[in-house]
């Protein structure tokens, strides 16, 4: 069993996105290697129907261990989390991942608004948020209430995006800490360690 | 939007006004749920929220109607029901009399799905099935067997994934936008209130049903609830969860055995 004061201190790294996202999560995945000191979230509208093709997807491609989400897991650093089909993913303030089956956010569950929301409210300015392309408004919300609460947000380059619309709705709403092409992202999320 | 001493505030006038304990739901979804009712009944000052909760038990009611999520939809996870359909139905055939438990079954969607199950394996006419829910609105809703017309197509593709082999559509009769699902399947149905939180075992039961309810409660709660199934579920029988829960944390080793992978598990012993 894990103990509940290990661990207590540690960045998290959420990740959203929707149409185009997954060849950007494609490209950046396998040139992460070991991320001992964050956990990485990793939110993308996905179809309801879909059960695992996408953590499988995602597990071939990274070097950084998957762990399934189940409800009430734990969030450790040095893992890769995605939200599963169908539900809201949540965060608790003892670092326990929630499941919620309630309405969908922008037309999306998961929704990108809904988690990083919930985890600027545990994680505060050990939050970091990256926006990835996408076609919907979800996101925006979420990125302003990461940086509400001092942590910091990324969005990936609308012109490197498939669909410019998600990340080019961020940026008009909002002032982010970096706007990154893709190697960018890379590099960023290498320096997230140290 | 309320902080999180006001959310701990809440929670203890209400289990002091009026015996209900909210202490034990996961805090990031209750969260949610009270500042959506918060906002849609345009509160601005925390003050006026609770002494409206406090003193106004009509409005009391509402509130939990609205903090608890009742989404729900018929033959959700068409693979579970197949299990249910080609698994578990085929060992209950030889037994005179059986008996179902839908905790938290909300509008009713799931509680019709298995009527549907039972009759397509000639069970429905020994069987009967209990549905409770914590909600009262939702429990009426499901006595009626009234659901919005506009679902059906989906419903009717999640049936056929699950393996059904009828026309959906006779299951029902469309009006005005609504569907009403056929009498018989209601004739075996039992609803009524119950909490999960602190009332106890009221029979005993083959199958149970608890599907994306426990997601709500922190795991002191969830073993809560898994040790009341355990206490109401024959030898031999199975208990049901969500596709993302489990029971893994709450009972001994040893005593369940799952089915595969499904969130199917058969108490051995
Ligand atoms: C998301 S719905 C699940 C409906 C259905 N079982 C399904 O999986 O589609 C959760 C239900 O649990 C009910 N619930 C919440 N707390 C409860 C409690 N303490 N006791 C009984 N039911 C509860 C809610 O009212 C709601 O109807």
């Amino acid at each position: 069993m894990e103990k509940d004061q290990i661990n207590s201190h540690f960045k998290v790294l959420i990740i959203g996105g929707s149409a185009g996202s997954l060849s950007v999560l494609m490209q950046v995945l396998p040139q992460l290697t070991a991320i001992k000191s964050f956990a990485i979230v990793i939110v993308v509208h996905r179809k309801s129907t879909d059960e695992q093709t996408l953590e499988k997807l995602i597990d071939l491609k990274s070097v950084v261990k998957l762990r399934q989400v189940e409800d009430k897991v734990r969030l450790l650093p040095g893992f890769i989390y995605v939200a599963p089909s169908n539900y809201h993913l949540l965060f608790e303030k003892n670092h326990k991942l929630s499941l919620d089956t309630s309405e969908k956010v922008n037309y999306s569950r998961p929704s990108i608004d809904v988690s990083f929301e919930s985890a600027a409210e545990v994680y505060k300015n050990l939050l970091i948020g990256i926006l990835l392309s996408g076609s919907n408004a979800d996101g925006t919300n979420g990125l302003k209430a990461i940086q509400k609460e001092g942590g910091t947000i990324v969005v990936q380059n609308p012109e490197t995006a498939d669909m410019p619309f998600m990340p080019n709705n961020a940026i008009q709403n909002m002032t982010p800490d970096y706007v990154l092409n893709i190697p960018e992202i890379i590099q960023f999320i290498c320096t997230i360690g140290n | 939007m309320i902080e999180d001493i006001e959310l701990e505030t809440l929670i203890n006038e209400v289990y002091e006004y009026y015996g209900f304990d909210f202490g034990s739901y996961s805090r990031a979804s209750l969260k949610r749920r009270v500042n959506r009712i918060y906002q849609l009944d345009g509160f601005s000052h925390f003050e006026q929220f609770l002494s409206k909760v406090r003193y106004d038990p009509e409005y009391f009611r509402h509130m939990v109607d609205e903090i608890t999520v009742n989404v729900t939809e018929m033959f959700r996870d068409p693979s579970f029901y197949k299990v249910i359909r080609n698994q578990i139905l085929p060992l209950l055939d030889a037994k005179p009399f059986i008996r179902l438990w839908h905790a938290g079954c909300s509008t009713g969607e799931e509680v019709y799905s298995m009527a549907i199950l039972l009759k397509e394996a000639g069970l429905l006419h020994k069987s009967l099935i209990y549905a409770t829910d914590i909600n009262v609105k939702v429990l009426e809703t499901a006595k009626k067997g009234i659901f919005p017309l506009r679902m059906m197509k989906e419903y009717s593709e999640n049936y056929r994934d699950s393996g059904g082999k009828e026309d959906f559509s006779n299951y029902y009769t469309a009006n005005y936008g609504i569907a009403k699902f056929n009498e018989d399947l209601a004739q075996k149905m039992v609803f009524s209130q119950h909490n999960l939180v602190s009332d106890t075992s009221f029979n005993e039961f083959d199958v149970i049903f608890c599907r994306n309810v426990l997601i709500y409660f922190d795991n002191d709660l969830q073993k809560r609830a898994i040790n009341l199934f355990d206490d109401s579920l024959a030898l031999l029988g199975f208990l049901a969860l969500g596709t993302k829960e489990t029971i893994k944390y709450s009972v001994s080793p040893g005593k369940y055995k799952q089915l595969d992978r499904e969130k199917i598990w058969r108490k051995i012993r």
